[in-house]
């Protein structure tokens, strides 16, 4: 095919997306950079150079390593859940039953109201004299601050960003499912293996792409929770709930620390990108095509 | 027997995880629902309000600007939703279709974006939206503007163009160069009327983020007037401090049109055909 379309056609295509990409994307990606190498903390209009004091400073706080741990123990508690959980649900909606739109409609519900309004939701069901206790008072236990005991709150948050992230999953799963082979599944029937041995066997083989896939976009998302935190716990209490980007936001708009706050962006910059970079070059070649 | 038996505990389990779904809400409800009458502590809970009122959602509805914060996201979702839908679709054709000098760089650094969480980089769009006066303290208009402009474009939509675009026959433009148009009439009227689902899809999903968005709006607002649903909701813990009654009728009242909007749209949803476009 001849070429139809003039030298400069391309460009032009290119440049409304390109520009905002610029704007929006790449220069404060340099300017994070730059900003985690100054110093605010006399002025936030006249920043010093500060060579490498702003991480000296974020690796020496004992917060600095309180939320790494924080965002560390969010990715091992959610991240196995969500990829096991939605694929059990996934294959038991992979077979011809009844009422089965309804069901991916509730347990995808979640997945669409906002992250506002979900944690709302649970912080009522966390209330000190809320139902939740309730249940626990009445198996016999005493009643749990689930959003005001330093040991709990981290995970009364995991918890909502699993309820929230459960349906998503499940569904990504149900898109892999529908492509394995059924014939494979016939020999398992004809030996009379079960459930298990059966989906240990063909299913999970075949879908591990996608296994590894949900593995690592969970854990990225995990590492960008801010919502459930700010509108939850406020990262409290005793910092227990505090994870990297909360942490980023309160360093940020809070104690107008930019410098500071853009180290801590910096982590954050890194850890992600490995994560993406993993996740683009290993599971997602078909969709960019590569 | 043993088939039965098996779809016995397979509904459930499906039965269990979707009230387990559901649940927050209903019980949100539950206490919307429930008069000054009535102990929205008392134990044990009780579901069905004794108590059975609206007017919490008279009272929030009076005296919180619902319907405001309402228009207002509906102006920066319809906005980002349009946005997205041109300039993915304007920069997804070149890469798919055209031979040029600096594609590889251009692909590979649009593909580099999908790799900077927004969330390590808001500071300086913040200060660069300032810079640009897109704030609302300027005035209103500025303020949308600001609130749409860092998601008016994402490498997302660009790579989901470009795949569809990528799938329409090269015969398609032949033809239309044939009858002489110009390339911009090649993309306008032969080319994007044939990507017309993949732009569906990526207007609900963009829709679906743009709505739930809540860091961004909650970092650039400064008027109440400007508030956008996730933003205004979560001011009603503070508006009513221990008011749940009120907390719970804002919060239903807000997730309505998403729902709606969902239920209309389930087939894009939980068809399984979408994987994975959901999610910022």
């Amino acid at each position: 095919m001849f070429k139809y379309y003039g030298k400069f056609a391309p460009y032009l295509f290119l440049l409304p997306a390109g520009l905002l990409l610029i704007v929006f994307f790449f220069i404060p990606f340099f300017q994070t950079v730059v900003l985690s190498f100054q110093d605010y903390t006399n002025s936030i209009y006249a920043p010093e150079f500060a060579g490498l004091q702003n991480y000296i400073e974020l690796f020496k706080n004992p917060i600095f390593y309180k939320v790494m741990l924080n965002t560390l123990i969010y990715l091992v508690v959610a991240v196995p859940v969500l990829a096991i959980v939605p694929l059990f649900l996934a294959i038991l909606l992979n077979q011809k039953i009844r009422g089965i739109t309804l069901y991916k409609i509730l347990i995808y519900l979640p997945v669409i109201v906002s992250i506002v309004v979900a944690a709302i939701a649970f912080k009522w069901l966390y209330a000190d004299q809320g139902i939740l206790n309730y249940i626990v008072t009445s198996l016999g236990f005493d009643s749990i601050g689930w959003l005001t005991d330093p040991k709990w709150a981290l995970y009364s948050v995991i918890i909502v960003t699993i309820w929230k992230g459960i349906g998503y999953y499940m569904m990504i799963y149900l898109a892999a499912l529908m492509s394995v082979p059924k014939e494979l599944y016939e020999a398992c029937d004809v030996d009379g293996a079960n459930f298990l041995t059966k989906h240990l066997t063909v299913t999970v083989p075949q879908i591990m792409p996608t296994i590894a896939l949900v593995v690592t976009i969970s854990s990225i998302s995990a590492m960008k929770v801010f919502a459930e935190i700010y509108v939850m716990t406020k990262g409290g209490p005793l910092d227990s709930s505090k994870t990297i980007v909360y942490y980023i936001y309160e360093r940020a708009f809070e104690n107008l620390d930019l410098g500071y706050a853009s180290a801590m962006a910096v982590v954050l910059l890194g850890i992600v990108m490995v994560f993406s970079l993993i996740n683009i070059l290993c599971f997602e070649r078909k969709k960019y095509q590569l | 027997m043993k088939k039965l038996l098996s779809k016995i505990t397979t509904h459930t389990i499906l039965i269990i995880v979707s009230v387990l779904s559901i649940f927050p809400f209903i019980w949100l409800i539950s206490t919307s629902l429930k008069g000054g009458g009535e102990n929205i502590f008392a134990y044990p809970p009780v579901m069905i309000p004794q108590d059975f009122t609206f007017e919490n959602y008279v009272g929030v509805w009076h005296r919180v600007n619902l319907l405001g914060y309402f228009i207002n996201s509906m102006i920066v979702a319809a906005g980002t939703v349009i946005l997205n839908l041109i300039l993915s679709s304007l920069a997804a054709y070149p890469l798919a279709r055209m031979e040029f000098r600096g594609k590889k760089i251009a692909f590979f650094a649009i593909l580099a974006t999908i790799m900077i969480p927004f969330q390590a980089i808001m500071l300086p769009v913040y200060l660069i939206t300032i810079k640009l006066h897109l704030i609302d303290s300027v005035n209103d208009i500025a303020g949308y503007i600001g609130l749409i402009m860092p998601f008016a474009v994402s490498a997302f939509g660009i790579f989901l163009m470009r795949q569809a675009f990528l799938g329409i026959p090269r015969e398609m433009e032949e033809a239309a160069i044939v009858d002489g148009c110009n390339v911009f009439q090649i993309f306008w009227r032969v080319l994007l009327p044939m990507v017309k689902p993949s732009l569906a899809v990526l207007a609900i999903f963009t829709f679906i983020g743009s709505w739930g968005e809540f860091l961004w709006p909650s970092i650039v607002l400064t008027k109440e007037s400007l508030y956008t649903l996730p933003v205004g909701v979560n001011n009603l813990q503070g508006m009513f401090s221990s008011n749940w009654r009120y907390i719970a009728a804002g919060s239903i009242i807000s997730i309505i049109p998403i729902i709606i909007f969902f239920l209309s749209m389930q087939r894009y949803f939980i068809s399984g055909e979408n994987e994975g476009a959901v999610k910022g």
